[in-house]
């Protein structure tokens, strides 16, 4: 008595959106991009304790393999084109995580040589606010976008051509 | 005293007229030199008196007063085991010194740094250019003029103004 075909010859039936955003986000593999310290919070985050990888998110080198890009620290108005390109590189659909105090506002660094928020370049999704965020945030700001990207409508058709892409409704 | 700090006789017997001001706080041991001799007094410090190693160059915004800016240069005696400060001021209507490239070959970013910052000019310099700020940026950040929030942007006022 084997256990070979537990489910028989049945059928499954469901919505594309539900299959499409479902597949999505339980593989979100962000782009491997630090700019100050809170990379090193994102690296915690990796690491063994707090386990990334049980999400689905694992991080990836270049940005052409890369969903999501978690920008984790100050940007500064030098390393804003760097990021601009890196964000252009990833292909759709991608998202954008702002990690701490300085990617959501610029943080205490109230001064010319650095970018006041990342929503001034790029469409940020989650902020996680914190100087550092704890990686328990930044788990917690990846299942959020997770529950953001459950809620797309139609993504998946648009780009296919069939209708328009529905805003999901926060 | 400083006045009995070996490099300072030296210095005093071979530049009386170059040297401006002998100082000394905590221990340390400041000149202020004219900027015309600076690359002379330097090589002499590094030849003769073995202060070999340029630790810092760096510079002060003085706003309101003249001559503006002051170069500050940090020299240790590696073998002496001694360290000396010495200034020069520099003008703010032609913030121009000469180099010290040819003497210590660190100079070259280190100056590059107090130009980019300052803006104030070397010559002889072989590379002078930005080294911290975009390539496209107008303004020197650390002369007290300049904004601090950049001049594109309202300045902060307090949180409660």
């Amino acid at each position: 008595m084997g256990v070979d075909r537990p489910l028989g010859d049945n059928v499954i039936f469901t919505k594309l959106d539900a299959l499409v955003n479902w597949s999505r986000k339980s593989s979100l593999w962000p782009m491997t991009f630090g700019t100050a310290c809170c990379a090193i919070e994102m690296m915690a985050t990796g690491a063994a304790s707090h386990d990334f990888d049980r999400f689905g998110t694992i991080f990836r080198a270049s940005p052409r393999q890369a969903d999501c890009i978690i920008i984790a620290g100050t940007v500064t108005k030098k390393m804003l084109p760097v990021i601009k390109t890196i964000y252009e590189q990833m292909p759709e659909p991608k998202w954008v995580i702002a990690m701490g105090a300085c990617a959501c506002s610029g943080g205490i660094f109230d001064t010319y040589s650095v970018v006041q928020g990342i929503d001034e370049a790029l469409p940020v999704d989650v902020y996680i606010p914190g100087c550092p965020p704890r990686p328990e945030a930044l788990l917690y700001g990846l299942i959020k976008l997770q529950e953001k990207i459950m809620k797309e409508r139609n993504s998946f058709g648009n780009a296919l051509g069939f209708g328009e892409r529905v805003e999901p409704a926060l | 005293m400083p006045e009995n700090h070996h490099a300072v006789i030296r210095l005093k017997k071979r530049f009386a007229d170059s040297i401006l001001d002998v100082g000394e706080f905590r221990g340390e041991v400041t000149v202020t030199v004219g900027k015309e001799d600076i690359t002379a007094i330097c090589g002499f410090l590094k030849e003769t008196l073995e202060y070999n190693f340029l630790t810092d160059v760096t510079a002060v915004d003085y706003l309101g007063q003249e001559p503006r800016f002051m170069m500050v240069y940090h020299l240790c005696s590696m073998s002496g085991r001694d360290r000396i400060r010495l200034k020069a001021p520099v003008a703010g209507s032609d913030p121009l010194i000469d180099s010290l490239v040819p003497l210590w070959k660190t100079a070259n970013w280190l100056e590059r740094e107090v130009f980019d910052l300052f803006g104030i000019t070397f010559k002889n310099h072989p590379d002078l250019r930005r080294i911290l700020l975009p390539n496209d940026w107008t303004g020197h950040p650390l002369r007290k003029d300049y904004p601090l929030q950049g001049p594109d942007r309202e300045p902060y006022k307090g949180r409660l103004a």
